[in-house]
């Protein structure tokens, strides 16, 4: 017996999963393939979760989800060796009735979305991995083939939600594997700590976090980041930076995590931690210019999967809900024409993402990527470091006068970039931003 | 650059959860004289330490503490160094919190 769904989703992460809740709340059979033991065994987020995309999916969801802490303060270092130089934004705007962002820890939040989606009608098979897309004599995609006994499915539509590794629509020839220069490699730890140390050591209350992020010495010249996230009992820290520049360095994506826990900035704030998980994802970083073909025949792709993914406001998933919502509104409205899932009539997901912010984002940003690559040296070494040190020729009182304090401050700059450096450097990032 | 003391990877993936599916490997590398500089890179890149030289020079995998990010996939899949795929169904890494 061969079985036959309306729509199969593959992946039960951020994009399959409001894929699946949207196509089965609208009455669509829906089958979700998912390889992991539950839904988010596999998938790790830093992880801010941005509540506008979540309340066009389910706006009630502050009453049973999974939240950790809403944020009301963020920071942003950049780094030293041995210091940072931070910029801070926090206000009781952010301590609303419906809060804009919360913290939250995947793998629960991922079971909590995926039985939402399962409570609409979605059916959802764990423990099971697709292995490739089946394909009829014209190459019009109507179904998949699992590692389950029999696993053949069929379906009218596959939604490939299956995140940035997405072997189906490589496989199959859909789209390419991701460049190295257009990945970053994360790791980060789980460190447990009691709430009442974390509300002190960050200076919040009751359900209020914080976020901070770093840039500098702590990627060793290379594009990356640094990251620590308040959850209720623990601290979410990790650092991630470009693949090709791991390729190129050769350095330990562990080793830099250590030694960024063990920044004199950093360390205070995790002291006494128990560490209960270490883990490791990639996420897309290309771009607008890395974004591949979106829909075809009887196939859509969306969040990782399509490279959907804002790297300078660091939102993945809040593109992925989008994708995921909107392709299966897509869909939805082609079955109620009683059309068939061809790819001229799923043209219509292209047409209603690009209309979305999600589209209008990456193209605001499509330089940045290439940016943050070719000059990284500069802008995660350079500086920072030059930051640091006109904030300590600043600070430090020792006779020496203060006009030579300031000569002192733009000869360091001049010295390490040149005007002409400094200059082009401005207008590229002010280019890049535009 | 770092310096002091190195940690070990495997103090920190003692941490995590892994379902190993014994004798299938879902990760192997093509048979080869001398490395590639990419391949090569995995045996310091790979964030669960998972390549390593062989006393003759080669690079091999044992994918055992493996969190499938992908990292190796990226850099040596295409030029058919290695191979690559999920691990089965239930299989591999089980990430409580992620
Ligand atoms: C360290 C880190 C920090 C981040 N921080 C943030 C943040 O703060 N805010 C934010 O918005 N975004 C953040 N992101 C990005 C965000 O996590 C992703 O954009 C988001 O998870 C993408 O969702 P997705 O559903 O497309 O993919 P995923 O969440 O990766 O889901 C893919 C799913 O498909 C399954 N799957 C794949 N292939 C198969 C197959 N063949 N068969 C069966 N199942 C399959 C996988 O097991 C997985 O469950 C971060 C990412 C990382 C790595
Ligand atoms: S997928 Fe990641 S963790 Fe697994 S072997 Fe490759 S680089 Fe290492």
């Amino acid at each position: 017996m061969i079985e036959r769904f309306d729509a199969i989703v593959i992946g039960a992460g951020m994009a399959g999963n409001a894929a699946a809740f949207t196509l089965a709340s609208r009455g669509l059979s829906v089958l979700q393939l998912e390889r992991g033991e539950y839904p988010g065994a596999k998938n790790v987020q830093g992880a801010i979760l941005y509540a506008n995309m979540l309340e066009k999916i389910i706006p009630d969801f502050r009453e049973d989800a999974p939240l950790e802490r809403h944020v009301v303060e963020q920071r942003f270092w950049f780094m030293t060796e041995r210091a940072h130089t931070g910029m801070q934004y926090r206000s009781e705007e952010f301590n609303e009735e419906r809060p804009n962002r919360y913290t939250i820890i995947r793998s629960q939040f991922d079971r909590w979305f995926s039985k939402k989606a399962q409570e609409k009608g979605a059916i959802l098979l764990t423990e099971t991995t697709a292995l490739e897309l089946v394909q009829d004599a014209y190459g019009k995609v109507i179904g998949v083939r699992t590692d389950r006994a029999g696993g053949t499915i069929m379906a009218d539509v596959v939604v490939l939600a299956e995140g940035v590794n997405g072997l189906l629509g490589t496989r199959a020839g859909l789209r390419k594997t991701p460049k190295a220069d257009q990945v970053a490699l994360a790791v980060k730890e789980m460190h447990f700590l009691a709430p009442e140390i974390i509300e002190q050591r960050f200076n919040i209350q009751g359900d209020e976090g914080v976020v901070i992020e770093a840039a500098g010495a702590v990627s060793e010249g290379m594009a990356g980041m640094g990251f620590l996230y308040t959850n209720k009992e623990s601290v979410s820290i990790g650092i991630g930076c470009i693949v090709s520049d791991f390729a190129e360095t050769g350095t330990s994506p562990y080793q830099l995590l250590e030694k960024f826990k063990k920044h004199p900035s950093i360390r205070p704030l995790l002291e006494g931690s128990e560490v209960k998980e270490y883990a490791a994802h990639l996420i897309p970083e290309g771009g607008f210019k890395a974004v591949p073909k979106l829909f075809g025949n009887g196939w859509v792709v969306v969040g990782d999967a399509a490279q959907l993914n804002n790297a300078v406001h660091r939102e993945g998933s809040n593109l992925a809900m989008t994708s995921g919502r909107l392709a299966a509104e897509a869909i939805f409205q082609i079955k109620s024409r009683r059309e068939p899932m061809t790819a001229d009539n799923l043209s219509l997901y292209e047409k209603m993402i690009n209309d979305s912010f999600v589209m209008k984002d990456l193209k605001k940003y499509k330089d940045m990527p290439a940016l943050l690559h070719t000059q990284s040296q500069n802008l995660f070494l350079t500086y920072p470091q030059l930051v640091s040190t006109a904030m300590e020729n600043f600070l430090r009182v020792d006779g020496t006068p203060k006009v030579d304090k300031e000569k002192a401050t733009v000869s360091a700059l001049k010295a390490k970039r040149g005007w002409t450096g400094l200059v082009g450097d401005a207008v590229r990032v002010a280019r890049a931003w535009r | 650059m770092s310096d002091g003391p190195k940690v070990r990877v495997e103090e920190k993936l003692q941490y995590n959860r892994y379902l190993v599916d014994p004798g299938k490997p879902h990760i192997a590398v093509a048979p080869h004289e001398t490395p590639s500089r990419n391949l090569q890179a995995m045996t310091t890149i790979c964030p669960a330490g998972c390549y390593a030289n062989t006393a003759t020079g080669q690079v091999e995998v044992v994918a055992d503490g493996c969190m499938e990010c992908g990292t190796c996939r990226i850099l040596l899949e295409p030029s058919g160094e290695i191979t690559w795929s999920y691990p089965r169904g239930g299989y591999g890494v089980l990430f409580k919190f992620g």
